[in-house]
């Protein structure tokens, strides 16, 4: 029996769906088969983060309407062996075209199959946060270090803490610029850490790579070599229970001759 | 005297009082009171008199209330003061025991939630940005204020506001509101701080431990030293 994290934020833009899409691939790179599913009817997007949108055949409401079976609308993702899938949202509709306990079902059924379902919730506490609640165990709350993703961060943490079948939510605060956070123009990580009072799951660096691989429909977390799928296969690893430490924020100082210092322990 | 009287007048230095005997009927109580007011009428004076009506174990509504203070009145220069008696509804006396609780909760409040309280209310947790507290009473929070708390919301001038951060956006107290500066003051420390209606009318904060003189109703411990 897997479980199912909710992905969510409130508030649009702050990267719900790359942490999706990013989250599912780390999963399956630790051989945990895992179903992603984009629960933003009629907005879909976590198809073309990764790179699988021309594969669509049916889709989520195809599923709940019964016009085909779950595993027909499940689109394989090849660079994975038969562990990485992703359930579609329909275009053509819109949010009221589910309702919560369809969801349930769903992702109950889902869970039979699969180590992780992953559902990517669409922004608003309205029906479509609601749909991709119903069948959650697990939620992670994606916020950015802004004022404004954090009051909604806080407003959607209070409604989690409402549902009874799901556990208490993690932060995940995404897009950090360290040297904003450093100068004190942006919130730092303990200021929202305790604004929010829930625990952190992972904190992920600005990083330009992540707009270049969503656009290309290759998740960052495939890319060992950035800072944002390192912090991404962190977040996995915690997932999966390992306790891994929080990535350092600054940037390292490379050149030779600090190194040297360092190395005489001079600061 | 056939039997003890109904309705006994008695002077005080503060004025009269109307003594209401509770063991007869209502109609045979006021049929008395109408009797004994008339006969003792002193048409002279036109100095208003204002008389204090005490009841004793008899429940009266609002209406009969009202009954008793228009006979009163139509007999010359009586204003009734207060009526007071012995005897409140079980509603009544519920919602006094509420009005004078402290009701504990240990949680966030955060944005878009509401907390209300008919008495006092003892936050255990922060009032987040967007969230609001209300209280009939007074507020303590032993954590964060960010959001909005009103204390006193149903017209108590009295009710405080304590809190261990105090950095709502805005404070209310009965009909009074206060809101933040536009300007963030980052550098002002502002730990165990109270909210309280100054002389002015005006929501002022202090350092709590002057509330010790200023509300010291809010001590409910008897006795000790």
């Amino acid at each position: 029996m897997g479980e199912a994290i909710v992905i969510t934020s409130g508030k649009g833009g702050v990267g719900k769906t790359t942490t999706s899409a990013n989250v599912g691939t780390a999963l399956a790179l630790h051989g945990k088969r895992v179903c992603l599913v984009d629960t933003d009817i009629g907005l879909r997007n976590l198809d073309v983060v990764m790179g699988l949108e021309n594969r669509i055949i049916y889709d989520l409401v195809d599923v709940v309407e019964g016009r085909c079976k779950i595993h027909q609308a499940l689109v394989k993702d090849k660079r994975f062996d038969d562990l990485l899938y992703l359930l579609p949202a329909a275009q053509t509709s819109d949010k009221s075209a589910v309702k919560p306990d369809q969801m349930k079902k769903l992702v109950d059924e889902l869970k039979q199959d699969y180590d992780y379902i992953v559902i990517d919730c669409p922004a608003g506490i309205e029906q479509g946060y609601k749909n991709a609640v119903a069948g959650a165990d697990q939620a992670l709350v994606v916020t950015t270090p802004e004022v404004s993703a954090v009051r909604d961060a806080d407003r959607i943490i209070g409604l989690l803490e409402k549902e009874e079948n799901v556990e208490a939510p993690k932060l995940i605060i995404n897009r950090i610029r360290s040297h904003m956070m450093k100068n004190g123009d942006m919130l730092d990580v303990d200021e929202i850490t305790a604004h929010l009072s829930i625990d952190l799951i992972g904190i992920v660096a600005d990083d330009d790579e992540v707009i270049k691989a969503s656009n290309h429909g290759e998740p960052i977390a495939l890319n060992p070599n950035s800072k944002a799928s390192v912090a991404y296969r962190n977040i996995a690893r915690r997932i999966l229970g390992e306790s891994v430490p929080l990535q350092p924020l600054e940037e390292e100082n490379k050149s030779v001759f600090s190194k040297i210092k360092k190395f005489f322990g001079v600061k | 005297m056939k039997k003890n009287q109904n309705v006994t007048i008695k002077g005080t230095k503060d004025g009269l009082t109307l003594h209401l005997d509770d063991s007869c009927s209502y109609s045979e109580l006021k049929k008395e009171l109408d009797i004994k007011l008339s006969e003792s009428s002193r048409a002279g004076e036109d100095r208003l008199i204002s008389v204090r009506v005490q009841v004793g174990n008899r429940y009266l509504t609002s209406v009969q209330q009202e009954e008793l203070k228009e006979l009163i009145r139509q007999k010359k220069n009586l204003i009734v003061e207060s009526i007071s008696s012995n005897v409140i509804t079980k509603e009544e006396a519920a919602k006094q025991r509420e009005e004078n609780e402290i009701t504990s909760a240990a949680k966030m409040i955060r944005s878009g939630q509401v907390l209300e309280v008919p008495g006092d209310l003892l936050l255990i947790g922060d009032v987040n940005p967007g969230g609001t507290v209300l209280a009939g009473g007074n507020i303590f929070i032993m954590g964060a204020l960010k959001g909005i708390a009103h204390a006193g919301c149903r017209g108590n001038k009295k009710a405080v506001v304590v809190a261990s951060l105090m950095k709502p956006s805005q404070l209310r107290i009965s009909d009074c509101i206060n809101r933040a500066p536009d300007k963030d003051q980052h550098d002002e420390k502002r730990e165990m701080e109270c909210a309280y209606i100054d002389e002015n009318e005006q929501i002022t904060v202090d350092r709590l431990q002057v509330l010790m003189h200023l509300r010291p109703n809010i001590t409910r411990l008897q006795g000790g030293s």
